[in-house]
């Protein structure tokens, strides 16, 4: 078990998320699909500290994005019950308020 | 890294795995929020493997016991309406989507795939409390506490988005 197989599961793992958030119209998958990408990288980030260890950088890095990641899933929700209090759904197709 | 390692990091990818395809592929949220729970945990072993033992319980309680948590709850206050198929409307640029997304992660993972840096020894702290934490207080002191700030502006920022304009 290389590094190499573990960039390799690091990239499948963010093309899932990525395909997630493309072909789901539904607001919860889509951001439970960034947080699978942010995971994505977060396995890379330990993965290349973890094979170059004279510092903690990569691990630092890890550890804010761990913190970023919990910001982001907080203000998301918030968002996606503000509209669906305006829309009665959760499909992102419909949110066209800009559109037109 | 061969033995127990390499188990670990077999069974682990393979449940990451699942776990990403169940939450991206099932109908109702509930499910993909359990796909998600145990794309975490198993990435949260994974991170045993890597030497990150403090991350590896940082992933676990932010990710499994709060985001998910998190997750669960809009879930059960959204209700029914929060269930949508899988394949709804727009059938040519989802298809365009997910097929651009597997040509670029062939592309990507068999290129990296061969990729070798040969695993260096590590000092016993690597990755322990006492490392990263010493890691963090002196190269990253000003960042951490900017990240704690910006989780204040998220909690204020949700309360006032989600709050019922209804007085």
């Amino acid at each position: 078990m290389g590094i190499g197989t573990y960039l390799a599961l690091a990239s499948v793992l963010f093309g899932i998320g990525a395909a997630g958030f493309l072909a789901r119209r539904n607001m919860l998958i889509q951001l439970m699909s960034i947080e699978l990408m942010l995971n994505a990288v977060n396995v890379l980030l330990l993965a290349f500290n973890r094979a170059y260890p004279g510092n903690h950088d990569g691990q630092v890095f890890a550890f804010f994005v761990i913190a970023v990641a919990a910001a982001e899933a907080a203000v998301g929700l918030a968002i996606l019950i503000a509209y669906y209090r305006i829309k009665k759904t959760l499909d992102t197709d419909d949110a066209t308020l800009l559109k037109y | 890294m061969t033995g127990p390692g390499a188990t670990l990091f077999v069974v682990t990818s393979i449940f990451a795995m699942a776990g990403a395809l169940m939450t991206i592929s099932s109908r109702r949220p509930l499910r993909a929020a359990i796909g998600l729970l145990v794309h975490i945990v198993s990435l949260s072993a994974m991170f045993l493997t890597l030497n990150a033992h403090l991350l590896a319980a940082l992933q676990l309680l932010v990710y499994a016991g709060a985001i998910v948590v998190l997750f669960v709850f809009v879930i059960m206050l959204i209700g029914p309406a929060a269930e949508i198929g899988p394949m709804e409307g727009r059938l040519a640029s989802r298809t365009l989507g997910i097929a651009l997304t597997i040509v670029v992660v062939l592309a990507v993972s068999t290129s990296v795939a061969y990729f070798d840096a040969p695993w260096q020894a590590v000092s016993d702290e690597f990755g322990t409390v006492e490392g990263l934490g010493m890691a963090i207080y002196k190269q990253a002191l000003v960042p951490f506490e900017i990240i704690s700030i910006t989780l204040l502006v998220a909690i204020v920022g949700a309360i006032a988005v989600a709050r019922s304009r209804t007085e």
